[in-house]
């Protein structure tokens, strides 16, 4: 054998090792370029936009209610939350509200797309760091829902069900009684998770420790949603500026203290126990009534919900539809965000009196998160940043839009 | 939040900013306060620090193109929450066509740099004294602003210059492909 060096002799390099875009735990096109001091990793690059499709462009040439399957395709693991919060924006600009029972239909569905959005984030989470058997029991959950999902409106990932003013269908019995029996067999299952990997000492020494963003860099870099509040700032917009039916239910915004990935992982944990009571609450309270406003806009073709096309008003609409110079919005910008399973997901509406949005700004959770990678990738080893990525549960489709 | 309270933080800035203050602007509880551009990291700077006001959290800042009859042309939206407080304000610095540039927020929050850098690809605008001003969504080797109102949504004829270089690699890797057995 030949010797490999003498000792004394080695000269330090800087290595700079690309990863991605078509990297299995980057969770879609995220390209990292990382600067590295043997293992350590000085300096890192996020690149993003392989997935960029315009969809702010694409929303000025769309009605209202056309922008919605554009939403849906942001953060597809939970098209819900999306959809609501594109309706909260519009029904927000129009001055309009939905009734009782269409809040309450949304924030169910919401909460329902937040626990199958953390059962992926878990079951991928986990596969990043090896835990294999972790997958399998989350998407067998994960797969409930999904079902219940296509009950509702016939779609499992992409679903479109809310509508500007209410939702686009009632959900029937026999699927709200699927939906309690879930939740009450869901808080078993959580601790089948947690048995399995929260006293696991190789899932603890890849997580603790790792990744760490303190609170004020936390909040300087603009993050939002568990990734913040592992990092102890108590920040959830569904109890500060709540929207919908989070007024009237009970529940927690836990947190972390260290920044962690382990905190940033408690958190989701506990959120989905926090979920899973959001859904029983409302389950218990659904009222009855109307699924759609009287008072919202003939936006959408075809005609949704209880809604009946009148055939004077279907020459309106035709006009609406196609944008023409009949001022049919009021004119005015409204910022609204809810909490979406990753964060903060921000719509910025400005509206110039057209049928269709002047500026349809997406202000997503994803697209700041991996920013702020940059920040906490560094320092670390590079076997972390794979952990770390899978912490902050980015998903391509919002973070490129 | 309420409506109000806003609305006092827009008097007060205006008091402090007489110069820099060109108008503010209510709708559906919600104020937008449009600043001079020359001002506007000052505006920032004292929405952030003062305890009382304490807009830790920049939720979002992007860019505008209110389309060329509208003088002047771009503007840059800022969207300040309080943690703390709860409760929100928006700013708007107006920028002209002719002189796209504004000064870079990215002293105060780290994350605006982030924002910035798509801000100056979707609209052009440049940010003064920016770390890394580059595009982020488009290739680096994009031509043209697409978030710009004479941008068409449909593309141009003819293709992107990248695209065919990215044929031409995938051709070329093809003689380290495996022999088919």
């Amino acid at each position: 054998m030949e010797p490999v060096g003498v000792a004394g002799t080695e000269t330090r390099k800087e290595l700079t090792l690309n990863m991605g875009p078509q990297h299995p735990a980057t969770h879609g096109v995220l390209r990292l370029t990382l600067d590295l001091d043997g293992e350590t990793v000085i300096r890192c690059t996020p690149h993003v936009g392989y997935l960029h499709r315009g969809i702010e462009k694409l929303a000025e040439t769309r009605t209202y209610q056309g922008v919605m399957p554009l939403t849906d395709r942001l953060d597809y693991v939970a098209s819900v939350a999306n959809n609501v919060g594109y309706c909260l924006a519009v029904e927000r600009l129009f001055g309009i509200e939905a009734p009782d029972r269409a809040k309450y239909l949304r924030t169910i569905a919401f909460e329902m797309s937040r626990i199958s959005s953390h059962l992926l984030w878990l079951a991928t989470h986990a596969l990043d760091i090896g835990a294999m058997t972790v997958f399998l029991y989350c998407f067998r959950e994960r797969e409930w829902l999904l079902d219940i999902f296509e009950t509702i409106c016939g779609a499992r990932l992409t679903v479109s069900y809310p509508r500007i003013g209410g939702v686009l269908q009632d959900m029937e019995p026999a699927v709200l009684e699927s939906l309690e029996a879930f939740t009450r067999m869901f808080p078993e299952k959580i601790l089948e998770y947690e048995t399995l990997i929260d006293k696991n000492r190789i899932w603890l020494q890849r997580t603790q420790g790792v990744g760490v963003i303190s609170a004020k860099d936390a909040v300087r870099w603009g993050l939002t949603g568990p990734t913040l509040r592992g990092s102890g700032v108590s920040y959830d917009l569904r109890r500060d500026v709540p929207y919908d039916a989070y007024d009237r239910v009970q529940f927690e915004v836990p947190i972390g203290n260290k920044g962690d990935v382990y905190d940033r992982y408690r958190c989701r944990m506990e959120e989905l126990r926090q979920s899973n009571r959001i859904i029983q609450q409302c389950i218990a309270a659904l009222p009855e009534g109307d699924i759609l406003a009287s008072d919202a806009p003939e936006l959408d073709m075809p005609i949704s919900g209880k809604k009946e096309l009148v055939p004077e008003m279907s020459l309106g609409n035709a006009s609406l539809a196609f944008g023409d110079r009949v001022s049919v919005a009021p004119k005015g910008e409204i910022y609204s965000a809810v909490e979406v399973p990753k964060g903060e997901l921000g719509f910025y509406l400005m509206s110039d009196g057209t049928g269709n949005p002047c500026r349809m700004r997406v202000r997503s959770p994803s697209y700041v998160h991996a920013g702020a990678l940059a920040k906490m990738c560094e320092g670390g080893f590079i076997a972390d940043v794979i952990a770390v990525i899978g912490s902050i549960d980015i998903v391509m489709g919002e973070c490129d839009r | 939040m309420s409506g109000m309270e806003v609305q006092k933080i827009a008097e007060r800035l205006a008091r402090a900013f007489p110069d820099a203050i060109r108008e503010v602007v209510g709708f559906r509880g919600q104020v937008t306060v449009i600043v001079d551009r020359a001002s506007i990291l000052d505006v920032l700077q004292l929405l952030k620090n003062e305890p009382d006001l304490a807009f830790s959290h920049l939720a979002d800042l992007c860019g505008i193109d209110l389309g060329k009859t509208h003088e002047p042309r771009f503007g840059v939206v800022y969207t300040l929450y309080s943690i703390q407080h709860r409760h929100r304000i928006r700013l708007r610095a107006e920028v002209p066509a002719d002189d796209c540039a504004i000064d870079s927020a990215g002293e105060l929050w780290e994350g605006a740099a982030w924002h910035e850098r798509e801000c100056y690809d979707m609209f052009g605008i440049a940010f003064r004294r920016h770390p890394d001003l580059r595009r982020v969504l488009m290739p680096e080797d994009w031509q043209g602003h697409p978030l710009r109102k004479d941008y068409p949504v449909e593309g141009p004829a003819e293709q992107w210059p990248g695209y065919t270089e990215v044929l031409r690699k995938a051709e070329e890797f093809k003689k380290h492909e495996l022999r088919k057995r």
